[in-house]
């Protein structure tokens, strides 16, 4: 098994790999990368938001090519591509609804993690990336969304770079710089254009690349929450552990199926989704003079638009939204129990967990609605659901009572 | 699939509840909830619909996006009765569908530029068009005599009454209780038909129907082509998962 023997064949696979350690690479990455067996539907969701990612920047680039950026140009331009251009509206349908899904997967992905635990211990930087990634994501989300020039897309720019008003003493300013405009106007829309198509990709791929490379480094969870390095067979491989290749990229393979099947027939047979992917209000330009009722952003920002609105102060309502975000990156410090799994947990913990996914689906829903009456009652009621799951989780996850977790993963072949 | 459903039902129910209405007994004339019920692939009634808007709507509202060629190709109309019947003087097939008002004209005559209707069917969706173009009624205080359920107090006049015929809308007040105070509000109970028109009620809601089905294949004219090229990619998908999941258990066969 000498690393290096790719180097020593002939033929241009040896040329090549004396230059470069492909061949080395695949195997250290792939062959001999050891990942748990006892993987379940949760572990689908990574290799996913990879191909997510990788169909966005597919899809981004034929977009613009035929996209023109401009308060007068980018409505048009938007139609031409759904109209004129050879399967342009499947494009733009994959990069719309694209959005969508991505935020679908990137959910159940961060999800797994509160369910194994997986921000625990060692793999803090891990989460810590993926949280940056999170927050490009939304970036880039809100960005893009912008770019058709719709009304909504026009609104939704409105109410979000108006939220950094409420910082204090540089708010005002703030707004006028992010805006390059007194109002929401051409200047924003290049400027949003040229962050969603270069900057904020970039950072992307490279929070990716960090997110890839510290996941190999600690290794993945499991749904048992067992570290399978530290037991090693007498070869030296962790004895719960399959080589990621063949085995996870075949399976990963059926994930994509599935993920694509779904994917598909949302694109082909209801790309609007009920107006939650498209909203119709942005089948009309952007005009400054009539606001959509209600504004609703996409879906995927909903639960923090309900726990903006939830609160009567509009400086605080910023504030808790800001936390609701923000709160996510200290899990692997808030969070004291001694294990990782949901199954080896107690009560205190899988009640909260329930609580904080009830509250945060129910916000979600909220979101969609118009702030009156009960609808902001219950927005209050699972804001404190929300919040109490974080903040109160160093005083129950030490008093939980955990079970004993084995030696070994659970699985059934 | 859903939309022919709707369409059945719509056909099977539209005209009891039109005639039950009629004799102005009963619960008030459900209209908020009607459904255009349209299918865009149906060929047929979208060349109807294209009749309708280049007779009853072209001359006010445009369809910027859409191109007299690619509507003819998608509509199966031949060039040579796209020219002989659709196409303006003066006009390329390669044109959008441009109104003849000048814009100047339409401001001095209705206060507002009547709307491109190119997508109209995605940002108010077929139904509540339908439900537009369904509920105008004869409203003397208006300067164009004419109102609408849908938009109150619409610029557009009731452009199809020579074919609906006049109808007057009768109210009924009911009182309702806000915030503790009793107040009474004017409802729209239903419609009474002064003036007979050109079509009989089905007819005339064929009309509309057709008309709203060509506004649907002009929001998205690509809409019939999706859908089929959809079926294909999800039977691949089908194959190709299934095929992928039988190499993943036979990969696994070696895990336990």
């Amino acid at each position: 098994m000498a690393s290096n023997d790719a180097e020593f064949k002939p033929g241009f696979w040896g040329w090549l790999n004396k230059r470069l350690p492909v061949a080395q690479f695949m195997r250290s990455q792939l062959l001999e990368y050891y990942a748990p067996k006892n993987f379940n539907i949760w572990y689908f969701f990574g290799s996913l938001a990879l191909l997510a990612l990788v169909m966005q920047l597919f899809t981004g680039i034929f977009l613009t090519m035929f996209y023109k950026v401009g308060d007068t140009t980018s409505f048009d331009s938007v139609e031409f591509i759904m109209r004129e251009v050879d399967y342009g509206w499947l494009i733009r349908y994959m990069h719309s609804i694209g959005a969508s899904a991505f935020f679908i997967v990137v959910y159940l992905h961060m999800y797994r993690a509160l369910m194994y635990g997986s921000y625990k211990a060692p793999r803090e930087l891990l989460w810590l990336f993926g949280m940056f990634i999170y927050l490009a994501l939304m970036a880039e989300a809100f960005m893009g969304y912008v770019l058709p020039w719709g009304n909504m897309s026009y609104w939704a720019a409105q109410v979000i770079i108006n939220l950094f008003s409420t910082i204090p003493v540089i708010g005002p300013g703030l707004v006028e710089w992010i805006r390059g405009d007194y109002g929401v106007a051409d200047a924003t829309l290049n400027r949003f254009f040229s962050l969603h198509v270069v900057a904020i990709p970039l950072i992307l791929l490279l929070l990716v690349a960090l997110h890839l490379v510290a996941l190999r480094q600690s290794g993945s969870n499991n749904p048992d929450g067992i570290e399978i390095k530290e037991r090693r067979g007498s070869d030296g491989k962790p004895l719960d552990g399959i080589p990621f290749h063949p085995y996870y990229t075949v399976k990963d393979v059926v994930g994509v199926g599935v993920f694509l099947l779904l994917f598909a027939v949302v694109v082909f047979f209801v790309p609007t989704f009920g107006g939650l992917f498209m909203e119709e209000a942005n089948f009309e330009p952007a005009n400054p003079l009539s606001t959509p009722e209600p504004i609703a952003p996409s879906w995927y920002f909903t639960p923090y638009y309900a726990i903006l609105r939830a609160v009567p102060n509009q400086r605080l309502g910023a504030l808790l939204l800001l936390m609701a975000v923000l709160l996510f990156f200290f899990l692997p410090w808030l969070d004291r129990s001694p294990v990782k799994s949901v199954r080896y947990r107690g009560w205190w913990y899988r009640g909260f967990l329930a609580v904080f996914t009830v509250s945060f689906l129910t916000l979600m829903y909220l979101g969609l609605k118009p702030a009156t009456g009960a609808y902001v009652t219950a927005a209050r009621v699972s804001a404190i659901g929300y919040f109490a799951f974080f903040l109160l989780m160093p005083l129950y996850s030490r008093w939980d009572r955990v079970k004993p977790v084995p030696e070994r993963v659970s699985f059934h072949a | 699939m859903r939309k022919s459903a709707l369409l059945a039902l719509a056909l099977l129910f539209s005209p009891l509840v039109l005639a039950a209405e009629g004799e102005g007994a009963g619960a008030p004339l459900d209209w908020e909830h009607w459904q255009a019920g349209n299918e865009v692939s149906n060929t047929a009634s979208l060349q109807r619909g294209a009749r309708n808007f280049f007779n009853y709507c072209a001359g006010c509202h445009s369809l910027k996006y859409l191109r007299y060629s690619r509507m003819a190709a998608d509509l199966k109309i031949s060039t040579d009765q796209l020219k002989a019947n659709l196409l303006p003087a003066g006009a390329a097939p390669a044109d959008y569908v441009r109104a003849s008002m000048a814009p100047e004209d339409a401001l001095a005559w209705f206060g507002k530029e009547p709307p491109d209707l190119s997508l109209i069917a995605r940002s108010r969706g077929p139904d509540r068009n339908y439900q537009f173009l369904k509920t105008f009624y004869l409203d003397p205080s208006r300067p164009n005599r004419s109102n609408n359920l849908l938009v109150s107090n619409p610029a557009m006049p009731a452009v199809l009454s020579d074919l609906e015929g006049v109808k007057e809308a009768v109210f009924r007040n009911v009182e309702v209780t806000v915030d503790g105070k009793v107040t009474t509000e004017k409802r729209f109970d239903h419609f009474v038909t002064v003036v007979p028109g050109q079509l009989n009620d089905a007819q005339f809601d064929d009309f509309v129907r057709d008309t709203v089905n060509f506004l649907d294949y002009a929001g998205e004219p690509s809409q019939v082509d999706r859908r089929s090229i959809g079926v294909w990619v999800v039977l691949f998908l089908l194959v190709f998962t299934w095929f992928a999941w039988l190499l993943k258990k036979e990969y696994w066969k070696d895990v336990h």
